[in-house]
């Protein structure tokens, strides 16, 4: 794509797909901490909704029986998964609805195409969705000359703006309200070209737009946040009401969900209903949330027809099933996709989203994005792994306990593996080669004593308090920013045996 | 108490000085120091760079090592570094149970039952927060993101701090942010890393501290090295080295 | 289609293949309150608050009928809102008598009216199925009281009745008494955006304006 001139369009290169960029995460990552605007924008709204959500979170007395239960109802669903697929399948179907699957993204977007075509609706309206992004339907629907309107007021932003999203929850995080009041003077149909950044004067813009769009579209498409298995019940949380307007005004609606959004039972919303809205936006609870079980005019006791006449749900794999073959990365798959943990994490903070190039970045996207797309050895995913320092901050707030560290530790391992695999016989890299090299003389103490003593010989290598030599390569970028130590006069051994043989006291 | 003390290879090589200090404070409490010669190395490197096949290697080389300690009559093992216990305690039976060896993994559970971080042996296991020390200077604590998180340190190493004479104990902004070090994370992304050292270092500035402290040699080696980068004049100390010092002004070297 | 039933069958053939031959399936614990045990002084004092913080407007009024009515009639005069959308059976119930002195077209929904009839009503009133307090929610469930979701969402300011003895403290008492087959809206606040800079912005697509009446 081309950047246009003045346009708040952060976006560089075209990524390979919605899941996976062209760059590794240093490289992307660099530029990013290069744009200081994009750094004061994202410094500034994480730090507001870490302060919400730690507010609202901390008024939760059970908040740690909550996530108990909801890392445990995310177990049982993995474990239980293909008998709750079939039941929500049957329940959804008896209640007049149409259950779909896709295996992967193109299958899902064939389906959904051939699905709108069948109305002989040429536009259809969308709520922000991250399965629909994952497949990147917005571009196939328009291949196939259909206009998909993306109605979340971050995910128009986005559009208009033809930029990606950067965030799960706020996708226009890196954009401040003067960058977002640009793209509407510029891009909004009818728009007042008057308009203030006041937020509220913004969203009034969005506002306007969109209404005639709402009342005359026919097709609704959507994600789900959660989907019961023992009533076909299905749940989309949001906050503006364009969610309702989608859900609720078109006659057909069509709903793309991947397969481990299912939940056993009814009673299992009560602890997530808790969970989601304090841990995302930082409220109680959200302004709305919608539930819908097939065509809902089937419903006894209600006043007759209420919401679409056709409703289709599209389960989707795209990579999933591989995720849950693995028995440690498979807690990925418990994500509810709150974003709680791109709000904490200090790496985020800094390059923003685009940097991991995929829709879902953060925490949560180094251990989702590599495992959907599948470690290599040598592709662009298998750097989001590294894009941590470990630090543990998102598998505080994680509302269902995805230890995302310890994942991250074993993506890695799996990353080694499929390097090692793929070079064979062929030369290691020469960072494998320092890892031998490491654990060889670590494994045995006279080699480990031996080469901290010879340390000290490694101080002509040192000029200014900096590193020269052979060292220097590895550790050029650490010691850039980073004055090195002096080495000391004497290793603790060697302390220790002049102790113990009387050389002098402690 | 007999307490083996597990130095860490990073303390053992460039930081001795929190080593020593560690064992000046718990023989000054009255306990006996014994050091296993044959440690090296945890493996964390290694297991967090995704080399878990060479980690292996370490772990059981670790895990017998401090079993024959505890085996000889050492009641728990010590170490001045949180990342180095969680090490221990999170990560060396997994790394045995990946790689399909079960029974080392039930040992290094074992050793990991008995391995504190300094500050936890001190407050849980010996039951001081007063360990006699005396520091007359304005001192900022960072929490290691690894005490903090994975061990849950909590405000230990603050009551530690709280009791030692003279000290002017200075609340360090936005302390639970990790300062940006994470092993090879610092070498890997290296510019994300500078970035988090950098506002770290502004905090600590912020502070007006003449000394950093914190549990960890390595992060306080990448801050210490911002700090002197930047020419910020404040010196890192481990918190073993504050806790060991007797003699406020002399103590800062 | 046979290709829908391939996927069908390859997809459960994926998962069962990953998940093993009998995976661990954990009992879940429910450590979390289920009740909250409060009294209907507490509730009414905590719903009324969470939903202020919201920036609903909360009007009380005693229970009956006529009191139900009169506050009603009190908020269209008070927002100057001369056509109002409802279910039928709110309209017998509350809206009969008409509002003192003002002119107020009422609309007695049926599925004959259109999402474009509905953008030319100033608002609608309905009644709730419950109410949460802890959360500042009220339910919509479709029932009588509650209509059809398009009339809560389509016009500017939704007026909803909640009697006090439809109020429970927590979301686990909600669930417990809602009927999942029903279309549910919880409705926490009128509609909101926290899209720019994550600064809150009230009113956005649905209804700018939530009053709610809580009577008794
Ligand atoms: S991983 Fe956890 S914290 Fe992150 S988005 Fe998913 S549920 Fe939220």
């Amino acid at each position: 794509m081309s950047t246009y001139l003045g346009m708040p369009s952060r976006r560089v290169q075209e990524p390979s797909s919605p899941i996976q960029g062209v760059r590794d995460f240093p490289a992307a990552a660099r530029q990013a901490l290069g744009d200081s605007v994009l750094r004061r924008n994202l410094g500034h709204a994480t730090s507001v909704i870490r302060g919400k959500r730690a507010a609202v979170v901390g008024e939760v007395p059970d908040w740690e029986a909550l996530r108990d239960s909801a890392e445990a109802i995310k177990t049982e669903t993995m474990a239980r998964l293909p008998e709750l697929l079939e039941q929500l399948e049957a329940n959804v179907t008896a209640a007049g609805g149409t259950v779909h699957w896709a295996r992967d993204a193109d299958e899902a977007n064939r389906i959904v195409t051939e699905l709108v075509r069948a109305t002989g609706e040429t536009e259809v309206v969308k709520v922000k969705s991250m399965a629909t992004q994952e497949i990147g339907l917005n571009e196939h629907l328009e291949d196939e000359g259909i206009t998909a309107y993306e109605t979340d007021l971050a995910e128009l932003i986005v559009q208009l703006a033809e930029d990606q999203p950067s965030h799960i929850l706020v996708p226009a995080i890196h954009l401040s309200r003067t960058e977002i009041r640009e793209v509407f003077a510029t891009r909004m149909p009818g728009v007042d070209p008057l308009l203030t950044s006041e937020p509220r004067a913004l969203a009034m813009a969005a506002r306007t737009y969109l209404r005639e769009l709402f009342l005359r579209a026919k097709v609704g498409v959507s994600g789900a946040n959660f989907a019961v298995a023992e009533t076909g019940t299905l749940t989309v949380v949001e906050s503006e009401g364009n969610g309702r307007m989608c859900l609720t005004l078109p006659e057909t609606l069509i709903t793309v969900m991947g397969i481990e959004k299912v939940l056993p039972r009814w009673r299992d919303l009560e602890v997530f209903l808790q969970l989601l809205p304090r841990s995302s936006t930082g409220e109680r609870m959200n302004p709305y949330t919608t539930f819908w079980t097939g065509t809902t005019g089937h419903t006894e006791g209600t006043t007759g027809p209420d919401g679409p006449k056709e409703f289709h749900l599209v389960l989707l794999d795209n990579g999933r099933t591989d995720v849950l073959a693995d028995e440690v990365g498979r807690a990925a798959l418990h994500c509810i996709r709150c974003s709680a943990c791109l709000n904490v994490c200090p790496v985020y903070e800094r390059t923003g989203g685009h940097s991991y190039g995929s829709v879902y970045p953060g925490p949560i996207g180094a251990i989702l994005s590599p495992q959907l797309t599948g470690l290599t050895g040598d592709s662009v995913n298998d750097s989001l792994p590294y894009a941590s320092s470990l630090c543990g901050a998102c598998y505080d707030v994680c509302p269902v306990k995805i230890d995302i560290p310890s994942i991250l530790v074993d993506l890695r391992a799996r990353h080694v593996e499929a390097q090692q695999s793929r070079t064979g016989l062929r030369v290691p890299s020469p960072e494998a080669v320092a890892m031998a090299a490491a654990a060889y003389v670590m494994r045995d103490e006279k080699r480990f004593a031996a080469a901290t003593r010879s340390m000290r010989w490694g101080r002509p290598f040192m000029k200014d308090g900096h590193l020269r030599g052979p060292l220097s390569s590895v550790m050029t970028g650490w010691s850039s920013s980073r004055d090195v130590p002096t080495l000391p006069d004497q290793t603790f051994r060697e302390w220790w045996a002049e102790r113990e043989s009387g050389g002098h006291g402690g | 108490m007999r307490i083996a003390l597990f130095v860490t290879c990073l303390a053992d090589s460039l930081f001795p000085e929190a080593a020593r200090a560690t064992v000046t404070v718990l023989e000054r409490l009255g306990h006996e120091v014994v050091f296993p010669t044959a440690q090296t190395c945890c493996g964390q490197m290694h297991t967090n760079t995704g080399y878990q096949g060479h980690a292996l290697g370490l772990v059981e080389h670790h895990v017998t090592t401090f079993e024959r300690a505890l085996d000889e009559g050492a009641e728990a093992v010590v170490a001045p570094s949180g990342s180095c216990v969680g090490s221990v305690r999170h990560q060396h039976a997994m790394v045995a149970r990946r790689a399909g060896d079960e029974a080392l993994a039930q040992r290094a559970e074992r050793v990991a039952e008995q391995t504190f971080e300094l500050s936890e042996l001190l407050v849980d296991r010996l039951g001081v927060t007063d360990v006699g020390a005396s520091f007359p200077h304005r001192v900022t604590y960072h929490p290691t993101c690894h005490s903090l998180r994975m061990l849950r340190v909590g405000d230990k190493p603050l009551q530690l701090l709280r009791e030692v004479r003279g000290i002017d104990l200075v609340e360090l902004p936005a302390a639970d942010e990790c300062c940006g070090f994470g092993g090879t994370f610092a070498m890997k992304n290296a510019d994300t890393s500078t970035a988090m050292l950098s506002d770290k270092v502004t905090h600590v500035r912020e502070t007006r501290a003449a000394v950093l402290t914190a549990g960890d040699a390595s992060c306080l080696m990448h801050m210490g090295g911002g700090l002197r980068h930047q020419r910020t004049g404040v010196r890192t100390m481990h918190l073993a080295e504050i806790l060991a010092s007797t003699d406020g002004a002399g103590a800062v070297s | 289609m046979a290709t829908v039933g391939e996927a069908r069958t390859e997809i459960l053939r994926r998962i069962r293949s990953a998940i093993g031959e009998e995976p661990h399936v954990p009992v879940v614990p429910r450590g979390y309150r289920t009740e909250a045990g409060y009294d209907v002084d507490v509730l009414r004092e905590l719903l009324t608050e969470r939903l202020q913080d919201y920036k609903a407007q909360v009007v009380a009024c005693g229970d009956t009928r006529e009191e139900i009515s009169a506050a009603v009639s009190g908020v269209l005069v008070e927002h100057g809102l001369t056509s109002v959308v409802a279910p039928p059976r709110v309209v017998v119930e509350w809206l009969e008598e008409p509002a003192s002195g003002q002119q107020v077209q009422v609309v007695a929904d049926d599925p004959e009216v259109s999402t474009g009839d509905l953008d030319g009503v100033a608002a609608v009133v309905t009644g709730a199925a419950l109410a949460i307090a802890e959360t500042g929610v009220i339910v919509l469930d479709g029932d009588v009281w509650c209509g059809r979701r398009a009339i809560s969402l389509v016009p500017d300011v939704h007026v909803c009745v909640v009697r006090t003895d439809q109020v429970v403290g927590l979301p686990p008492e909600a669930v417990a008494r809602l009927d999942p087959r029903r279309p549910q809206t919880w409705v926490a606040g009128p509609s909101a955006t926290s899209d720019i800079e994550l600064d809150r912005v009230e009113g956005v697509h649905g209804p700018r304006t939530l009053v709610v009446v809580l009577a008794g």
